[in-house]
């Protein structure tokens, strides 16, 4: 195959994926490291990537401080409560202390946010989300990214990070491939951020055939962050805390503003309210101390939102499905009505082409909810992530290592989906912790870390090799059979894909079987992940598309066996409505009030998992 | 199809392809025009419908649950900072026209000039603040939140 080598040296930050996280870490960069090289590399268009690229309606993560509305510390409460205990407090509350300033900058630049007219705050669509006019949201960011950079590289796929050749467990840069042109790109870097995001596809979707495509988070959302940092070696955190999302049926329309701004609420297929229902029965479940039946109303600590899809999936079960949102009333006010429509064209636009090919006028007719697939993504309602370091200034000992938002690999730093820990962190959230990562990075290197990195041209060359391998297999086996996709000799990216979505739903907890797994089927799970694993080596690529795909497909994989490690590790129903185990229903604060933390040993596979301290810094109020 | 694309309106310029965050809008070889090569990996953003000079790309429902017969058309327009669309019902009896704004500010212009900003002190880079902080945070001159501005104190450890 004669694809160039294209060698980038010099780099002092290399930016992995542009997204909310990745644009944040590329314009604080330039302010802290003026004479710095900084350079992304981005698998699509920094215009229009991730999880953004269609616009957003709401900015999630917003205090207020200057208008006297929230403190950070407010934040981390209720992100506590959210998660049932299991977040990094030092780092929510470093992310909430900064992310006002990014929201700020935004309507600098000229992101249309909504003013309430007559307190002259932003308008507020709940107690943390504001809203915007957010179609151009990330072309907005990107521009900022743009003019930071020294190079942007898109259409890179980034497939491996390097590592430094003199020193252990130190990254020295990455490597990946032009999805245009095929060339092989290598970025030898002094330190690196992880911006890839999150994962959706890893579970089968509940879409089929076309519809595929129809998920909640974007299907280019590859799980490249961990894929990527858990082959680096690096620690991860709360992967088993997967996502399972209330959404619109079918289009996965966004459910908040309506719930919030429009006052819409749901009731069963007979008319009914069933949420409270379900909770003295899961209070027992969980405890009271995070489901407080008879004390809510005093006490307005936020239910859980996996305890909600906890109600909402035993109601359908107990067949008093469909879960209809009611928005026949507020429909009526003409101003709601174009609100409603307003926030799926700013984010999810396949949400209004469904309602006008179905014929579902909400102002008529009150539409469908449903529970989504599981998601794997460390920036939304979860957590899942790297297991990085805070800030000096709030973190005890076992949460600090010298710089913000580096893992435990030197060098490597995380932000948004790729950090753990830090549910709630949202767009804005997401952009903070870049800007964030990107000042330690500066200081990392101006404290002389990064001194003496070395990349042998043999861990280049054989990076290489295995990144062109599906193109390879392609050619070598593929005239040995009359034509189609069937070949005994490999598999195309999209059977694999097929294959790791029915093991991951059937055995980790996917919809297909009511979010429900245990021990037993964890083990048979693994065991059918490893044989993918080895069929992940015949995997077959028919262009430099197909490569792309095949490289998707290897950081999912790896994100799953990450998913499976941890559910097995913690013991116990933590989240009811996320997932369930079937072997351990009831949540155990005695032996779970912690956090997970694994390792993928580098150069056998191996996983080491153990208990981390939770530290609870913020008092209750 | 999710996206599919008018014969007779594309001309090949390619800037769905550019634009496409899924990489699956590509130059069909022998039409030299562009065509969704992957629809199931195809989140209908409406990236590529926005990006099209000709609005030669729409989108058709996703065939697992959507009927034939809607549309939702858009038209984005960076100059004038707006965006407009039509939604039309399948059974004809909705057809509406929403108009929202995308920026406040001639595109690309609001940015801060980092070569004309002196370059940070070597306090800032010892404090926790990030750029243009405590100001951008408040906007007056309040200061950075600590756990001991905030009056909170670290609590024990909660370990098994
Ligand atoms: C439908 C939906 C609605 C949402 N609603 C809101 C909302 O209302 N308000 C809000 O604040 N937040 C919302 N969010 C959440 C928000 O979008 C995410 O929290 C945020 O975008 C995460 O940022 P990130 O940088 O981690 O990931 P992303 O923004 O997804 O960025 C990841 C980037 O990495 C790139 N990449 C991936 N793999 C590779 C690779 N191998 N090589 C190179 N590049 C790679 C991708 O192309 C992408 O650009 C919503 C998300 C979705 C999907
Ligand atoms: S942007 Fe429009 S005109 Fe240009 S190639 Fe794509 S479909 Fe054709
Ligand atoms: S709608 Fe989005 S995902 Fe689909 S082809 Fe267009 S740009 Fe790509």
């Amino acid at each position: 195959m004669g694809y160039k080598t294209i060698i980038e040296d010099n780099i002092d930050i290399l930016v992995v994926g542009a997204g909310l996280g990745g644009t944040g870490a590329a314009f604080e960069a330039r302010y802290w490291g003026k004479d710095k090289k900084i350079v992304i590399a981005e698998k699509a268009n920094i215009d229009r990537s991730g999880a953004v690229a269609q616009g957003l309606y709401a900015i999630n993560c917003y205090m207020g401080t200057r208008f006297g509305e929230n403190n950070p510390e407010d934040h981390v409460r209720y992100a506590r409560m959210d998660l049932m205990g299991m977040v990094r407090e030092d780092l929510a509350f470093d992310m909430a202390r900064h992310v006002d300033s990014s929201v700020h900058l935004f309507e600098e630049w000229g992101l249309p946010l909504m003013k309430d007219p007559k307190k002259g705050t932003y308008m507020r669509e709940g107690r943390w989300q504001i809203m915007i006019h957010g179609e151009s949201y990330k072309p907005i960011v990107a521009e900022a990214a743009k003019k930071s950079a020294d190079k942007v590289f898109n259409r890179v796929c980034v497939t491996h990070l390097l590592m430094d050749d003199s020193k252990e467990n130190r990254v020295a840069g990455a490597v990946g491939f032009n999805v245009r042109t095929g060339n092989y790109h290598v970025f030898k870097s002094k330190t690196v951020i992880c911006g890839a995001g999150g994962a959706s596809n890893i579970f089968k979707p509940r879409s089929v055939g076309e519809g595929a495509g129809r998920v909640w988070y974007a299907p280019w959302s590859s799980g490249s962050a961990y894929g990527l940092m858990i082959e680096a070696g690096a620690k991860m955190t709360q992967m088993e805390n997967r996502i399972v999302l209330a959404r619109f049926k079918d289009g996965y329309g966004p459910v908040g503003a309506y719930f919030l701004h429009l006052k819409t609420y749901t009731q069963n297929g007979l008319g009914e309210e069933y949420e409270s229902k379900w909770f003295p029965a899961l209070a027992e479940m969980v405890g009271k101390e995070y489901l407080d039946t008879e004390g809510q109303h005093l006490s307005h600590k936020p239910i859980p939102t996996c305890l909600r899809n906890h109600a909402f999936i035993s109601e359908v079960n107990a067949g008093r499905g469909p879960i209809h949102m009611v928005t026949m009333e507020a429909f009526q006010d003409p101003h709601l009505e174009e609100i409603g429509w307003h926030n799926f064209l700013g984010m999810t636009v396949g949400q209004a082409v469904l309602w006008a090919a179905t014929d579902v006028d909400p102002k008529y007719e009150n539409p469908e909810l449903t529970t989504s697939e599981p998601y794997v993504m460390g920036s939304h309602a979860t957590g899942c992530g790297a297991w990085c370091s805070g800030p000096e200034d709030v973190s005890p000992p076992e949460y600090y290592w010298g710089y913000n938002r580096m893992t435990t690999v030197e060098g490597l730093f995380g932000a948004g989906d790729a950090v753990g820990g830090t549910p709630h962190a949202f767009s804005s959230g997401s952009f903070t912790e870049g800007r964030l990562a990107a000042k330690a990075a500066c200081k990392y290197i101006d404290d002389g870390k990064a001194e003496g990195i070395r990349v042998s041209d043999e861990q280049i060359a054989n990076l290489k090799k295995k990144i062109y391998k599906p193109l390879e297999t392609y050619r070598v086996y593929s005239n040995e059979v009359v034509g189609g996709s069937v070949n005994p000799n490999f598999i195309n990216p999209r059977q694999g894909l097929d294959r790791l979505q029915k093991l991951m739903d059937e055995y980790c907890g996917g919809f297909g079987v009511n979010y429900m797994t245990n021990e037993k089927l964890l083990q048979i799970g693994l065991k059918k992940l490893k044989s993918l694993e080895e069929d992940m080596e015949k995997i077959a690529a028919s262009d430099i598309h197909e490569l792309l795909r095949a490289w998707e497909l290897h950081h999912r994989v790896r994100t799953s066996e990450s998913v499976f490690q941890h559910t097995l590790f913690r013991k116990e129903t933590r989240w009811p409505g996320y997932y369930y185990r079937g072997d351990a229903m009831k949540l155990d604060d005695k032996n779970w009030h912690v956090l997970t933390v694994s390792q993928r040993d580098r150069k056998t596979g191996e996983y080491t998992m153990e208990k981390a301290p939770l530290y609870h810094l913020v008092s209750d109020k | 199809m999710p996206t599919f694309v008018y014969m007779t309106r594309c001309d090949g310029c390619g800037q769905c392809v550019d634009i496409c965050p899924s990489d699956i809008m590509h130059i069909d070889k022998t039409l030299r025009r562009a065509y969704n090569i992957e629809p199931n990996m195809c989140w209908e953003c409406y990236s590529c419908v926005k990006a099209c000079p000709h609005h030669a790309i729409d989108v058709r429902g996703y065939a697992d649950f959507a009927p034939l017969g809607h549309s939702v058309r858009v038209h984005r327009d960076e100059e004038k900072g707006t965006i407009a669309w039509r939604i039309k019902f399948r059974n004809g009896k909705k057809d509406m026209e929403l108009l929202a704004p995308i920026t406040t500010k001639p595109w690309g212009t609001a940015f801060p000039k980092f070569a004309e900003i002196p370059a940070p002190s070597q306090a800032m880079r010892d404090s926790e603040l990030l750029f243009n902080e405590p100001k951008y945070i408040r906007l007056d001159d309040g200061d950075l939140r600590s756990l001991k501005t905030a009056g909170l104190k670290l609590k024990e450890g909660v370990y098994y």
